[in-house]
């Protein structure tokens, strides 16, 4: 059909070649694509005129009174690289020094693969960069391969591989009827994907379900890797959000590493500096030796250099000299952990808060759950009706965004859920009861 | 075509052979083998092979490996004149007046977030942008038929507009002139397009190959992208007239040509943002549809920071909407939004009238400083009686220069005289001062009469 249009237009442009206004688009064909599931919420939400709006969508870190937070720390090296800054372009794979202190939040400060230069790095766009990187160069260097993705993710992720022409298939992993992991089921996925699978894995805080497999868990899943050759893969997003420590929540890495496996690695910086239109991430690649790690770097290069050339500094900065001056390292540390205290203790408001208004359905999902969200478990349908009727917004997937909850809503949230989730559902037990009555009479 | 042989690779160096051995010879291998099999847990567990074992090293980028060859180089004379980034007369990187203020003001303006910006950027840099390149009075904008999406520099503006044909338009053939920036052929590629090309520098000349040109572009089937530098063409500095420029747009457009313009020195090039635009303005005016991407990399000295734009020009606003639709869906998973600071800054910028006239000051200025190297060298090589005629150094425009050197003169040129650049024979006159211009005068003349 395009086709058609050129032909005719061709026709026409060659008696209008200067007056082309009559002509038809190239693009009448395109479609409007559909929305963001994620980032779509935002846009509803900021178009809602509402007093009582909630925005619990997208993933960005709230204080108690709803507002967007910059970190001390962040200020305070901003104010030190301000006049400073000089904005040339970063090599292709990144700030060195950024790349050097963010390998030693993951891999561990005294690492022996630090120390050996085993580690392929690079900073990137964030960690949706990050994956990005990783999924191009998979599908560079090991064409054949497919990616195993968790059910549920962030839907994100989905599109990443899929641009990078990677296969995916999916492995178990969210267990609806007790909202946790589904481990045995996980772990058959494991057994029985073909020898030599590539695995993402969330290493903490898992979106969108919140649900963390145990140490125990994880070591289980490690040696099984072990015993497939698998490669793991991990995303994260939240180091330090989930329990405030980022040692303890590096501790899944720490297991795979432990057991010898040669992983790959996607960090950001969003959410746990706060530093999230900064774009600031990093892609790591444990290799075998100084020299792999060399060439696999350079070919990572390559993959930047088509995309974006080089990254961006501002943020790459702004890591660099927080975690290099011991002093604002100490600060973020102590920010981290009030950011993610205060989720854990919204957490802890919204169940009470449920459990109050007599709801006999479980919540002790909301606090077993880890990191900024929660999966509640409600239906698309409920959670329109969350939307419609209380104007509170979420991805349809019924995930809460724990950071959007404050001690100032929390009463208004669970008031909302509890009647989408159970009091019209008694309500409508009731209906029934009654008519039935009726037919019977 | 510009940069097809690789620099030196790291893994050359002296040292990095020396490491090796001293490792090998401390018996570094089988320590680590041993570590490997103490820590498995299993018999059964793998044998500890990366998947990625056959992976070889990658040349180095012919551009940026430049710049890594000459942070090698301990020469105290040496000079870098490979990549585009603009130096002052005291060979310093430059960051301009307007931007420090703009800075100043994000930063003591307490109630600034450094939130995701949406998936398409920052709305009014997005529109200050296509102000920029478009005219405040283009018929485009005040009809509202401009999608433009804030995209990383102008290679990530490049890359998402590539991106966006391979999947919406009919034609997958993109004809890029010959030579281009070497990084334009990958970029393309690598989004799924077939890269051919036309003629456009005339070695002979040192000028345009226009009759090369219009023959190349005249048959090459009709519906094809093509890509026009917008002024300061890079690497050769050679330019379209603005009748050449007029002559190139009727064919463009009666052979139904897709334009896709690169715009990466607005104002670079004359010292007038206005003028430098004259070739896209000039497409637009005529109601057709182009893409144009942009980069402030240069003109706003902001090279790390990756702010530029994408803006496609459609026939209306609805189609407009369903483009900037769908361009999100090729950005969403590349990098899901894009980096707020350096955006920030230009919007600043560009939508206060008093930092806007600084910027163009200082603007015209380092136009100027360039132009004023290009004279100085040519004079110091006709007072050396250089051999050849060096004329094209003062009519090429913009950053670069196509000296007409041979790979075999550059090579003497980095090893005798440690002057870098890339092997087409390429050099950035923003990389001169007038302290530095005798030496290359010196190494060109060499190099010349060396390898005639």
């Amino acid at each position: 059909m395009a086709g058609k249009m050129v032909f005719s237009c061709t026709i026409c442009r060659k008696s209008a070649g200067n007056d082309l206004r009559f002509m038809s688009s190239w693009w009448n064909h395109v479609e409007p694509a559909p929305k963001d599931p994620i980032l779509g919420v935002t846009e509803a939400f900021l178009a809602d005129t509402s007093p009582n709006k909630v925005n619990v969508g997208v993933g960005a870190y709230r204080d108690d009174k709803g507002k967007p937070v910059v970190l001390e720390c962040v200020r305070q090296a901003e104010r030190r690289i301000s006049g400073n800054e000089k904005m040339e372009y970063l090599p292709m794979g990144g700030s060195v020094k950024m790349v050097e202190e963010t390998l030693k939040l993951a891999y561990g400060e005294n690492s022996d693969l630090i120390k050996d230069k085993r580690i392929a790095g690079v900073q990137a766009l964030s960690g949706t960069g990050a994956c990005r990187l990783f999924a191009d160069f998979q599908k560079r260097f090991r064409p054949e391969s497919q990616i195993y993705i968790p059910t549920p993710t962030w839907a994100n992720h989905l599109n990443i591989w899929r641009d990078a022409q990677v296969p995916q298939r999916t492995f178990h992993y969210y267990h609806p009827e007790s909202r946790g992991l589904d481990f045995a089921a996980l772990m058959d996925d494991v057994k029985n994907a073909p020898n030599g699978s590539f695995f993402l894995l969330h290493a903490c805080a898992h979106n969108p379900t919140g649900v963390d497999p145990s140490e125990e868990q994880w070591k289980e899943i490690s040696y099984q890797f072990k015993a497939k050759n698998h490669f793991a893969f991990f995303d994260m997003a939240y180091q330090g959000f989930a329990s405030g420590d980022p040692e303890r929540d590096a501790r899944a890495i720490r297991i795979f590493l432990e057991d010898g496996h040669m992983i790959g690695c996607a960090q950001s910086y969003a959410k746990n500096m706060g530093l999230y239109g900064q774009r600031v991430g990093c892609l790591s690649i444990v290799c075998e030796d100084e020299k792999q790690a060399v060439a696999v770097k350079s070919q990572l290069q390559q993959i930047a250099r088509p995309m974006y050339s080089n990254p961006p500094v501002h943020g790459a900065l702004l890591v660099s000299t927080i975690l290099s001056d011991p002093d604002l390292k100490k600060l973020w540390l102590k920010e981290v952990k009030v950011m993610a205290d205060r989720i854990i203790g919204m957490r802890t408001a919204l169940r009470e808060s449920l459990e109050k208004l007599g709801s006999p359905l479980s919540w002790e999902h909301i606090t077993n759950q880890i990191g900024m969200f929660c999966y509640s478990g409600m239906s698309p349908e409920q959670v329109d009706r969350l939307t419609q009727e209380f104007h509170i917004y979420m991805t349809r997937n019924g995930r809460i965004s724990m950071a959007g909850v404050t001690t100032g809503n929390v009463g208004y949230l669970a008031n909302a859920i509890h009647e989408v989730s159970f009091v019209g559902g008694q309500k409508l037990y009731l209906a029934i009861k009654v008519t039935s009555l009726f037919s019977f009479l | 075509m510009t940069g097809t042989s690789p620099a030196v690779s790291p893994l050359d160096s002296v040292a990095f052979r020396r490491i090796s051995a001293v490792s090998r010879h401390l018996g570094h291998r089988s320590e680590m083998d041993s570590q490997d099999q103490s820590l498995s847990l299993s018999k059964t567990a793998g044998h500890g092979f990366s998947v990625f074992e056959s992976i070889n090293q990658a040349p180095e980028d012919p551009i940026l490996g430049v710049t890594v060859a000459y942070n090698k180089d301990p020469s105290p004379v040496k000079l870098n004149l490979g990549v585009g980034a603009y130096r002052t007369e005291e060979g310093k990187p430059l960051v301009l007046n307007v931007v420090k203020q703009a800075e100043q003001l994000l930063i003591n303006d307490g109630s600034r977030v450094k939130e995701y910006l949406p998936i398409t950027g920052l709305a009014d840099f997005n529109k200050l942008s296509a102000t920029l390149i478009l005219g405040a009075d283009s018929p485009a904008i005040l009809e509202k038929r401009v999608a433009t999406v804030q995209g990383l520099s102008g290679t990530g503006s490049l890359r998402v507009g590539a991106e966006f044909l391979t999947r919406h338009y009919y034609n997958r053939t993109i004809y890029i002139p010959l030579p281009t920036w070497g990084n334009h052929p990958k970029v393309f590629t690598i989004a799924g397009l077939s890269v051919k090309t036309y003629r456009y520098y005339d070695p002979a000349t040192r000028g345009l190959d226009f009759q090369g040109l219009l023959e190349d572009l005249g048959l090459a089937p009709s519906g094809a992208v093509v890509l026009l530098h917008a002024c300061a063409h890079n690497p050769t500095g050679v330019d379209p007239t603005p009748e050449q420029w007029e002559q190139i747009r009727q064919l463009i457009r009666s052979k139904g040509f897709l334009p896709f313009f690169d715009s990466a020195y607005q104002g670079f090039a004359s010292g007038s943002l206005d003028t430098d635009a004259q070739s896209v303005r000039m497409f637009v005016a005529d109601g057709g549809e182009l893409f144009a991407a942009q980069s402030y990399a240069k003109n706003m000295g902001l090279y790390g920071e990756r702010v530029g734009a994408l803006s496609v020009v459609c026939k209306s606003a609805a189609v407009a909407g369903r483009v900037e639709s769908q361009l999100k869906l090729v950005i969403r998973p590349m990098y899901s939004n894009p980096p707020l600071h350096g955006a920030s800054i230009v919007a600043k910028i560009l939508g206060d009238r008093n930092l806007f006239n600084e910027w163009t000051v200082e603007l015209k200025a380092m136009a100027d400083r360039i132009i004023s190297m290009r004279k100085q060298l040519y004079d110091a090589l006709c007072s050396r009686g250089t051999p050849g005629d060096w004329s094209h150094i003062i009519k090429q425009i913009g950053m670069f220069t196509f000296t007409g050197l041979n790979t075999e003169q550059v090579a003497f040129m980095t090893k005798e005289y440690h002057i870098y650049m890339t092997s087409d024979g390429r050099i950035s006159m923003a990389g001169l001062s007038s302290r530095t211009v005798p030496h290359l005068a010196d190494a060109i003349h060499a190099a010349v009469t060396r390898f005639a």
